[in-house]
């Protein structure tokens, strides 16, 4: 195991992030209060509690998810589609790294970026709702298990990406999309029941629907299901990256 | 001499189904400069892309300090250092960090102390805290070849450093070179130009449509296929050349006042001591001779069109 060049790739990464720290910081939590003002203030206030849970707090979990999602997606996808674009890519190809160490150094930064970024978001709602977690360290493998595998996708979607408006595709037509049809801002027993059976088609739904259990103890679905989700998300990510750098698939000639 | 990379009969054709390399064999010793010269498009990019693993060979193989660069990459690229032929940086990286990087991604540890001497060495030390993207293209250059000399390679590739820079930064290349000959560096260039070859490479491989047409000591490579040429100052012009002397090929040059005699130097008999004897038998006083050799670009358009016929 090359771990210097693991380290190098991780902190080059993050050198990139901090050097845009400001937009990092701010970014997340302007939208995050900008959700809290119009769906918990303006229209929650209007909306009952959901599953005994305030409905300013029920939407956290989702708007956490929702964030770390897209962050995870945009930091890995930009890390590994850049240096493609601007040519630096030789230095990975002929440098003595394996497929594994390029993709921890890649996706574990892009992943550090998102769990950062999905802590601010709660560190932000804490100050607008009360908050309870009741098994934080089911919220923290939920966590980590999101910002690792759509870090992974991200990755995916980087190398597949031969232009920059690739590379915004699928987080904009097919991850938002999934992330709003997931329950994020709504319970899965609010809708009625022909879409409660096509919502469960949504991999989404399963893991919001986890991360929320995690706070409040209630779920749409069986948490042993959300849990295997994950990990299966996460394994079929982990199978593609190792395809493409079996066969240098878009990236080595 | 010790051999550093051995390639053996290496075929790259692309996707597209170019063939751009058509069985190349080479032997690269330790310690020398070898320059491989060639056309744009001749092959010479693959053929260093391949051996640093950032194309699959299509068939042969290569090994670098004897491990194979396919199933034995890790050992094989830690002994070599690539600098691109274009300026592949990323911009907004300070110099030391993108050098410390590469560094890393070699698997070295830390080292200060080198990558001080490495900027130093290569005039980069006062830009050291600079961003990429704040710095003139020679120093772009220099940065990529302290970023290939990080890890402290016993082979660098140079793919065409002196492509589009100015005499000045050429001259100094060339400097660079000589010193990490002298600390051991094993280094291939790849280059157009021949005054480059011919200036600074121990042994010049010529390349052309993907296949090496020779590889030879440069002097020997000179020495074999050069041609001379005399030039014959003249006391009285002549307008045509006397019968007797019309065997010899010889052109009349400067309004008459001078006669060109070009020879082949692996002839058995160059025909100079002839050609003296048939010139004052014909009356002719001569003012002066020079001889010239034959550059690399005389030698390499030859092999070229040889190649092409």
């Amino acid at each position: 195991m090359n771990r210097a060049a693991i380290r190098a790739i991780y902190v080059s990464e993050m050198t990139r992030f901090f050097r845009t720290i400001a937009q990092s910081f701010i970014s997340p939590v302007i939208s995050t209060s900008l959700y809290f003002v119009v769906f918990g203030a303006a229209i929650g206030s209007r909306i009952d509690q959901v599953e005994g849970v305030s409905y300013g707090a029920f939407i956290v979990p989702g708007l956490i998810m929702l964030s770390v999602m897209t962050q995870a997606i945009t930091n890995a996808s930009f890390g590994i589609y850049f240096p493609k674009f601007i040519g630096t890519i030789y230095e990975l190809l002929s440098a003595p790294v394996n497929f594994l160490e390029i993709v921890l150094g890649f996706v574990g930064a892009a992943a550090t970026k998102a769990l950062f970024i999905g802590l601010v978001i709660l560190g932000t709602a804490a100050l607008f709702v009360d908050l309870q977690i009741q098994n934080p360290l089911a919220m923290i493998a939920f966590l980590l298990l999101t910002c690792l595998s759509f870090a992974l996708f991200g990755f995916i979607i980087g190398i597949w990406a031969q232009n920059f408006e690739q590379l915004q595709l699928i987080p904009l037509l097919v991850i938002t999309p999934l992330v709003f049809l997931g329950g994020s801002f709504y319970s899965i027993a609010m809708l009625p029941p022909v879409w409660q059976k096509i919502t469960l088609f949504n991999p989404v739904v399963y893991l919001i629907s986890g991360f929320r259990w995690s706070f409040f103890g209630v779920a749409d679905v069986p948490i042993g299901l959300s849990l295997l989700a994950i990990a299966a998300f996460t394994a079929l990510c982990l199978g593609v990256v190792w395809w493409i750098f079996r066969t240098g698939w878009r990236i080595r000639t | 001499m010790e051999t550093i990379a051995d390639i053996r009969d290496l075929r790259k054709t692309y996707a597209g189904g170019f063939e751009a390399l058509k069985g190349v064999t080479l032997a690269i010793e330790t310690g020398e400069i070898l320059a491989l010269l060639g056309p744009n498009g001749a092959g010479k990019t693959t053929l260093i892309s391949t051996i640093c693993g950032i194309t699959s060979p299509s068939g042969g193989s290569v090994t670098v300090g004897g491990h194979d660069v396919v199933s034995g990459y890790r050992d094989a690229r830690r002994l070599i250092g690539l600098v691109p032929q274009e300026i592949h940086l990323e911009p907004f990286s300070k110099v030391k960090d993108t050098v410390a990087f590469t560094r890393g991604l070699f698997g070295k540890p830390r080292d200060d102390g080198l990558i001080e001497r490495i900027l130093r060495q290569l005039s980069l030390w006062d830009k050291r805290d600079a961003r990429v993207v704040e710095l003139s293209g020679g120093m772009k250059r220099r940065v990529l070849i302290a970023k290939a000399l990080s890890h402290e390679p016993a082979l660098l590739f140079l793919d065409e450093p002196t492509a589009g820079v100015d005499v000045e930064l050429r001259k100094d290349m060339w400097a660079i070179v000589d010193g990490l000959k002298a600390q051991g560096t094993t280094i291939v260039l790849t280059t157009h130009y021949i005054e480059e070859a011919e200036a600074i490479a121990d042994r010049v491989g010529v390349i052309n449509g993907g296949q090496l047409l020779l590889v030879e000591e440069k002097a020997a490579l000179m020495k074999r296929l050069g041609q001379k040429c005399l030039q014959i100052d003249l006391l009285d012009p002549v307008t045509a050349i006397p019968e007797v002397l019309a065997g010899y090929g010889l052109e009349i040059v400067g309004n008459g006042h001078a006669l060109r005699y070009t020879y082949d130097t692996r002839g058995e008999g160059t025909g100079i001591t002839r050609l003296l004897a048939d010139l004052s038998a014909a009356g002719m006083s001569l003012r002066d001779i020079q001889t010239e050799q034959s550059s690399l670009e005389d030698i390499f358009v030859g092999l070229v069109r040889e190649g092409a016929a």
